[in-house]
């Protein structure tokens, strides 16, 4: 091992707890619950080390052992989406979970990789960094797979659009993430925008990134090959977010301890940008061997993930680490969250290729060490021994809770309380529902925030927002491409978690087909409360049980993603809210269908059956009432409607398709109106008639299975064919007119479209300057 | 290009003496739209060739284009680090001799800073990144890069950015004016406060271009804008800016190239 | 009119991506003679009339609370430039 000459300079700057020291002194106080552990935890730690913890094995073990970093109130629930799945769902899975992200293959030699994860905690603190950061965060994670990232999307949720300071965290949030995605020459093609005071003092930032790949070039996070070298190359390390990952995630905000603001981390997209490139240069030269990304816990997580999943050994010399504040302790070197890091393992025949890609990306690097067989992870301050552990004691055996859970008491009276409201009666009342719906904050037009993000850069991008889904070429000769779309419906798991997350499911899954891309994979951002709280607990464990069984359902595998917990203020936790990510493949991305019509006399037909279904629903919020049971899912009835639609697009029958969810068929028909301005002429009395509901229950309920498309004329009679050869309830409900400027509900009311267009495109622009 | 494509763009080519014009296609440590425009030149039948920023050679290219990004990542103002890569002496010696140089929105920036066009570029008079379509008028069609448009033709493509805002003093201004130089106008609301709507110029010789919206991502149907100036088309069919690669291909190969 | 003067830098421990960029290209200009650089900004508040106590302890609030971040900035300077 070679020491930096500066290094026994530094090495005097602290007193260095060694291994050696550390077992002369068994009886040290060390600030373990400062760092976040409990009680039982360290002793674990002592019981494992067969001695107190050195200084920095502390923060590895804290860091390492924190929720964010160890899952160890999820894990016993997660492990379902292991189980709970066939070899027939396992098919086109060439990376599962447990890897940075899973990795799908999508034919013709091309997979794709991709993964949403959470930046809540430190969008909250500082939302331009905390947005921007978790960008660059999930960007790392697909690039350490061995893919070129293609396209990111953002689902947000921010608290009541008029609350003081909700206008802060938007301004920040969303330029931070334009900020940070758009100079990383990233199309962002999609995301939620949702509002509601659940988020006030916490929002969620969830960020999916998807990245595209050949098959052989799939890397992998381990250590293998004794002897190889260890490197660290990017950004320098500095004080970032020091404990941010077990404090950020151990503790919910609390007004009475200030003391816990960390230290943010700051953003450096042209760093990361630099950083895509030369990564993928590495892989096209074929000069690593094993990659992993620094996020949450840094160095302490490479080293530890890099060690137990290959030979199991490493040995590095800390102060080789390149430093920005050069009086950061070895124990906070190894818990710093700089951004804009990776480490490698590259033999030492590469080493030179190596450093000439670094010189010609202009990448700062420094070689810390070598993997080693010992099965043990040793690093070293100038020499001396720091920490010598089992490294998968580190990053795999860390503590996991059966935490007590308990459905809440007041879940019953939550199911009786259904949406019982006069309803709107009558041609003008039902228009100017429709005008106060397409005008609130959840239902408004959303380009004020897409507008700040480049959908076009790398000139692949065939579908985005407002669409049902991003679309996204990957071969350019072919056409073959993906389909992604984020969902989450928080009040409807609040109803019902264990229904609330197969409907975000099957909403995501509903999406994908609609833009007429083949459902393949999932990935999942669970966002809860306090994991301390046994409703809390129930709500999370129900939706875990949900998405695993709706998965299995619909034979959609999970492939990975990410659990936020502790998104609580002052003991009120969030809605539950598993934002559910679903990828789809296309053999051409150019019979993508768009969300609007613009044909004129092209027939629109509803496809699905509607019920009752109110509690839960966008108008129901809209008149403040949350209670009652969420809309029925069926989700072989979703399969269904998604292989229509596929099977549409593929044969060229549609030429747009929109899903009916949340704001039923009301904001299904106005969206569909409103992409391209153009207007249809719509009679509802025989699906009304049909499904024994009321004009108003037909607009504004939220029943699923459902989707609205325009048909040609010349197409009519096969679409009908193919509907009725399935069993799958269709009924025509217009035509569109290019003439009129309109939705004209026939025998009801007229909704001019200039009318529509001002109240939907009115309401962010209002709130936000 | 250096940098590994996803999917090689190859299309047979159609024209032999188009195809044998080489457009050079600048990277800098911070460019994003580099290989959308390598992909516009080859759609428009011409051969593409990447140019390494740190490497001062042009490879005997017939053409340059610098794209959009944020090199250096914008940091100290747009194009500021940039100008000063060894590449760019080059490509101001070979703009003087009369090469065509079009610089898109951070290129655009560039060629400002490195004086090759007068005028600078400041942050949008909104305070925000924009994203959307943007209808032009072609108001100089005699220079390397616009020859295949009407003169007063429009054209939607998109306009993306953060500092595009076109600024120059009055003097400046009239004298753009006054010699045609006004090559691209915003047609509409003025997007982000450009002096006199300004969306891009030309120099004297007509050989260097520069312009803020990306005439790149509007080349290829299915992947455009909504709309064209020319007529209704289908969703994202808009390859309105296909005829800025096309004019110079064109007028390389009339002037006697190959 | 007297105008005040707030200049504000990123805190020292925190990451200036700007002064990063600009100190990487110094030297391949040739400008060897720097070790690093970091970029702040700077305001300048126009009074209209006299400084007064209360107008720069205002100045020293809108410093603090508006013009600067102070999760990631400091104020590092609030001063009162006279008329010219």
């Amino acid at each position: 091992m070679t020491v930096s000459p500066s290094a026994a300079a530094e090495q005097k700057k602290f007193r260095i707890d060694t291994v050696e020291h550390a077992a002369a002194t068994p009886g040290t106080e060390l600030p373990w619950a400062e760092l976040g552990l409990k009680e039982d935890e360290f002793n674990r730690v002592v019981e494992i080390l067969g001695r107190r913890p050195t200084a920095a094995e502390l923060a590895m073990y804290s860091v390492m052992w924190s929720e964010h970093c160890s899952y160890k109130s999820s894990k016993v629930h997660l492990k379902q989406f292991g189980e709970k799945v066939t070899d027939k769902m396992k098919e086109h899975l060439l990376v599962g979970i447990g890897e940075n992200a899973g990795v799908v293959d999508i034919g013709e030699g091309w997979a794709v990789t991709f993964k949403v994860e959470s930046h809540n905690h430190p969008s909250f603190v500082e939302p331009y960094q905390g947005a921007a950061t978790g960008v660059g965060g999930i960007v790392r994670d697909i690039i350490s797979m061995g893919a070129r990232p293609v396209a990111v999307m953002d689902p947000l949720r921010f608290g009541a659009i008029d609350h003081p300071d909700t206008a802060r965290l938007v301004h920040g949030i969303v330029s931070g993430i334009g900020g940070y995605g758009n100079s990383l020459g990233l199309p962002n093609i999609g995301g939620e925008l949702v509002f509601d005071s659940v988020y006030q003092g916490n929002p969620l930032v969830n960020a999916l990134a998807v990245g595209v790949l050949r098959h052989e070039d799939i890397r992998l996070a381990n250590a293998s090959g004794a002897g190889n070298k260890v490197v660290l190359f990017g950004a320098r390390t500095g004080g970032d977010g020091i404990g941010g990952a077990s404090v950020l995630a151990s503790e919910s905000f609390d007004a009475t301890k200030p003391s816990k603001r960390p230290a943010v981390q700051v953003g450096d997209p042209f760093a990361e940008k630099v950083l895509i490139e030369c990564c993928l240069e590495l892989f096209k030269s074929s000069v690593v061997e094993g990659i992993q990304d620094l996020g949450a816990a840094g160095i302490s997580c490479a080293t530890s993930e890099l060690a137990s999943n290959g030979d199991g050994g490493m040995h590095v010399e800390l102060t080789n680490v390149l430093l920005r504040d050069p009086t950061l302790t070895p124990g906070e070197i190894l818990m710093s969250e700089s951004q804009e890091r990776m480490m490698a393992v590259v033999t030492p025949e590469n080493a030179d290729a190596f450093e000439a890609i670094m010189a010609k990306w202009n990448v700062e690097y420094s070689w810390l060490g070598e993997v080693t067989d010992t099965g043990r992870l040793i690093i070293d301050w100038a020499g001396e021994t720091i920490v010598d552990v089992d490294p998968r004691t580190v990053a795999h055996e860390g503590p996991v809770y059966q935490r007590p859970m308990a459905r809440p008491a007041a879940q019953d009276s939550i199911e009786a309380n259904s949406f019982n409201a006069e309803r709107p009666f009558g041609s003008a009342a039902v228009k100017d529902a429709i005008l106060e719906l397409m005008a609130s904050p959840n239902m408004c037009d959303k380009s004020w925030v897409t507008n700040q993000y480049d959908r076009y850069v790398q000139g692949n991008t065939a579908l985005a927002m407002p669409d049902d889904a991003g679309v996204i070429r990957v071969d350019e000769t072919t056409g073959l491409g993906v389909a992604i779309s984020t969902d989450a419906n928080g009040r409807y798991s609040y109803l019902n978690p264990y229904e609330g997350a197969k409907l975000a499911l099957a909403e995501s899954y509903r999406n994908v087909s609609t833009a007429g891309a083949t459902p393949l994979a999932v990935t999942d951002c669970l966002n809860f409360g306090s994991p301390e709280d046994p409703g809390v607990m129930w709500q999370f464990a129900e939706s875990v049980r949900g998405l695993a069984d709706g998965c299995r359902e619909l034979g959609v595998p999970v492939t990975g993603g990410n659990v936020s917990l502790y998104n609580q203020t002052g003991g009120v936790a969030i809605h539950p809210t598993p934002v559910v990510g679903v990828l789809g493949v296309f053999d051409d991305v150019a019979r993508r269908t768009p969300s609007g019509w613009r044909q004129d006399g092209q027939a629109i037909y509803l496809m699905g059956t509607t019920q009752d279904e109110l509690d839960g629903s966008e108008y129901a919020n809209l008149r403040g009432h949350l209670g009652g049971k969420p809309p029925k899912v069926d989700l072989q009835a979703e399969k269904l409607l998604g292989e229509l639609l596929v099977n549409a697009s593929r044969d060229g029958m549609i030429d747009a398709a929109h899903d009916v969810s949340e704001g039923g068929l009301a904001a299904a028909l106005s969206e569909m109106a409103l992409r391209f301005g153009v207007g249809a002429r719509i009679g509802l009395g025989e699906v009304c008639e049909r499904d024994g509901v009321d004009l108003f229950t037909l607009l504004f309920s939220e029943s699923q299975a459902r989707a609205v498309v325009a048909v040609a004329r010349s197409e009519e009679v096969r679409f009908k064919d193919m509907c009725s050869a399935r069993g799958f309830a269709h009924a025509r409900i217009g035509v569109v007119d290019t003439e009129i400027g309109a939705l004209d509900f026939q025998s009801n009311f007229v909704l001019p479209l200039d009318e529509l267009k001002a109240a939907h495109e009115g309401t962010l622009p209002r709130h936000f300057g | 290009m250096s940098t590994p494509l996803i999917g090689d763009f190859s299309v047979a080519p159609e024209n032999d003496a188009l195809r044998a014009v080489r457009i050079g296609v600048i990277t800098f440590p911070g460019t994003l739209d580099d290989r959308d425009a390598a992909r516009a030149v080859t759609i428009a039948g011409g051969t593409a060739v990447g140019l390494w920023h740190a490497e001062a050679n042009l490879q005997s290219v017939d053409a340059v284009i610098i794209p959009g990004g944020f090199s250096y990542g914008d940091y100290l103002r747009a194009g500021a680090i940039a100008r000063f890569a060894p590449l760019m002496e080059k490509v101001v010696d070979a703009a003087a001799g009369g090469m065509p140089v079009l610089g898109i929105c951070n290129g655009f920036q560039i060629l400002t800073e490195a004086h090759l066009l007068p005028g600078s570029m400041v942050k949008n008079n909104h305070l925000k990144f924009s994203c959307a379509d943007q209808l032009l008028r072609v108001e100089n069609n005699s220079t390397a890069w616009t020859s295949a448009y009407e003169q007063g033709a429009g054209m939607v493509v998109p306009l993306k950015n953060q500092d595009g805002q076109y600024v120059a003093d009055e003097k400046t201004l009239d004298e753009l004016e006054g010699e045609g130089r006004v090559v691209f106008r915003y047609d509409g609301d003025n997007p982000n406060g450009s002096r006199r709507g300004i969306a891009g110029i030309t120099n004297a010789a007509g050989n260097v271009v520069g312009l803020m919206p990306h005439p790149e991502h509007a080349v290829e149907p299915g992947f455009g804008p909504d709309s064209s100036a020319y007529g209704e088309v289908g969703l994202g069919y808009g390859t309105d800016g296909l005829r800025i690669f096309s004019s110079v291909l064109n007028s390389l190969v009339a002037g006697g190239k190959s | 009119m007297p105008r005040i003067v707030v200049d504000v830098m990123p805190k020292p421990e925190i990451l200036d991506p700007q002064g990063k960029a600009i100190a990487g290209a110094l030297p391949r200009l040739g400008l060897t003679g720097f070790s690093a650089v970091r970029q702040g900004k700077r305001f300048e508040l126009t009074v209209d009339g006299d400084v007064t106590p209360e107008v720069l302890e205002q100045a020293r609030t809108a410093a603090a609370t508006v013009l600067s971040n102070p999760v990631i900035e400091d104020v590092t300077r609030v001063e009162v430039i006279p008329e010219a």
